[in-house]
């Protein structure tokens, strides 16, 4: 089953990317994209540029509803993803657990709809 | 035996072994669930026909896998899912009045209904209607929500179960100790919710506390090598020996201290007696364990006549280190009073965060006692308002009252 795994951050930990803590940051990630890739669950993934360079689209009524800024404005933004081939749910929670994220703002897993074929 | 007796006996006994089992192969909960229960509608159409089978179970079994097998066939279900059900199809053969032999899996049933992806307070309902077939109804009335409210909780929490793929199989030997102890507080809870709502004659709440013990011991079966399973069973049926002492014959409550010991149950007593020695011989102290301990030193009055409250000081200091719930900090400061002095249980009380405690009747309770014991007249009379603003139980609250007036 695929799964995703959703990486939330806060403004901080998106500073970290950047700033003096940007080695820790990475190399956390590198080391947790790798491990994934070694264990043969890696199914794709991607970081996202912080919340700032986010742009919602609505149509509404026909007309085109463009603004700035993410979706919704919370505390907690989306900071990337992965996607990840497991056999089960406790499994993905396991991957999960170890994402660098989990132990500062939190991830969340969610099972990929099939697709039809 | 007619056949309606006959499916409710072999509802009682084997329905949840029915279910884990048809569960576990299909991975599909809502689906063995619908296929049990078209099984026991064929059954009692047949049954009054051509009579009770030699092994309803193996019939029930068989009826409820060919349903499965058509359910699959019309439903996009893996094709694995379908073999597997067919391979057991051909193992079983068509003889349905042949002994069937299938493991029990209702431990795995019990694992996934307090899965930590399901939401603790869905998981003891789960548990209720799966292991032991109560319907939504009833499990509704116990919980007091409406049952379609209960029905639609239940039917989300497997959906979830199915869709987000929770392993139908026992967790890691590393995540056991947490994960047993979902299993444990998911059945506590239907005991506490029994336990706590007994203000009428309500039968349907007894038997709640009548199912989590059950449960509690088909866990010990399941798992004997588990302490905690035996202390949590241990601590239910001191309380359940308890429970005509805990109100008078006209139904006014009776405190604990104050509780007639011969109304209490000896063979209850000497039962919970054995399963915590048992439980102790593991050498792995735990919540639950700590817990029957206590209930245990208060049970000595019906053999000794007192109550050893520095032993009970101890047990308290334990719990509290594995487990600092209020009720257990309110219970030490309790028993500190018996020990130490009112005013030296008082001291603790004072301690305790004035925001944790704010709702919590026990407390106030408590703290209304020991103020009068110390001649704070005044400020015990406050606390007993505040307790018996908070209090659920009418019973109780006539106690309470009674105590504030009588000073």
């Amino acid at each position: 089953m695929k799964y995703a795994i959703l990486v939330y951050e806060t403004e901080t930990t998106f500073a970290d990317r950047t700033s003096d803590q940007q080695e820790a940051y990475w190399g956390a990630y590198n080391a947790y994209s790798q491990a994934l890739v070694e264990a043969g669950v890696m199914a794709g993934g991607a970081a996202l540029h912080p919340p700032h360079t986010a742009t919602a689209v609505q149509l509404l009524e026909g007309q085109r509803k463009v603004q700035d800024g993410p979706f919704a404005d919370t505390k907690e933004q989306l900071g990337g993803f992965f996607i990840i081939d497991v056999p089960d749910l406790d499994t993905a929670l396991d991957w999960a657990a170890r994402c660098p994220a989990a132990s500062s703002c939190g991830v969340e897993v969610r099972p990929l709809l099939p697709m039809n074929d | 035996m007619d056949a309606r007796r006959a499916a409710e006996l072999a509802a009682r006994n084997a329905y949840g072994r029915l279910l884990a089992y048809l569960a576990i192969q299909s991975k599909d909960l809502t689906v063995a669930e619908d296929a049990l229960g078209d099984a026991f509608l064929a059954a009692l159409k047949t049954w009054t026909e051509r009579g009770v089978p030699d092994n309803p179970e193996a019939w029930l079994l068989v009826a409820a896998r060919h349903r499965l097998i058509d359910n699959a066939r019309h439903t996009k279900v893996k094709t694995s899912v379908i073999n597997t059900l067919k391979q057991f199809s051909v193992e079983g053969r068509e003889d349905p009045a042949m002994e069937v032999v299938f493991p029990d899996e209702r431990l795995k049933l019990l694992f996934i209904c307090a899965h930590p992806a399901i939401a603790p307070e869905i998981r003891t309902p789960l548990m209720l209607q799966t292991v032991l077939g109560l319907n939504a109804a009833q499990i509704a009335s116990a919980f007091l929500v409406a049952p379609t409210t209960m029905g639609q909780r239940l039917v989300r929490a497997k959906t979830k179960i199915r869709d987000a793929g929770i392993r139908f199989e026992l967790p890691e030997a590393s995540d056991l100790p947490t994960r047993l102890e979902a299993v444990l507080e998911a059945i506590y809870a239907a005991y506490s919710n029994g336990w706590e709502n007994i203000t009428g004659a309500d039968p349907r709440q007894k038997g709640l506390t009548e199912e989590a013990i059950w449960l509690a011991r088909l866990c010990v079966q399941l798992m004997p090598e588990a302490p905690e399973t035996r202390g949590l069973l241990a601590l239910m049926l001191h309380c359940e020996a308890r429970r005509d002492a805990r109100r008078t014959p006209e139904g006014a409550y009776v405190p604990l201290s104050e509780q007639d010991v011969t109304r209490w149950s000896k063979p209850l007593i000497k039962e919970a007696e054995t399963e915590l020695m048992q439980a102790a011989t593991f050498k792995k102290l735990g919540r639950f364990q700590l817990e029957a301990a206590i209930q245990s030193a208060h049970a000595q009055r019906v053999f000794s006549g007192t109550v050893d409250w520095a032993a009970l000081v101890l047990l308290y200091e334990g719990l509290i280190q594995l487990s600092p719930t209020l009720g257990a900090l309110i219970g030490q400061a309790a028993a500190i009073a018996e020990v130490k002095g009112t005013a030296q249980g008082w001291a603790l009380l004072e301690l305790l965060p004035t925001e944790a405690v704010a709702n919590y009747q026990p407390y106030w309770a408590l703290k209304a006692r020991l103020l009068k014991q110390l001649g704070r007249k005044s400020e015990a009379q406050v606390a007993y308002n505040h307790a018996i603003g908070l209090v659920e139980d009418p019973a109780i609250r006539q106690f309470l009252l009674r105590q504030s007036l009588d000073s």
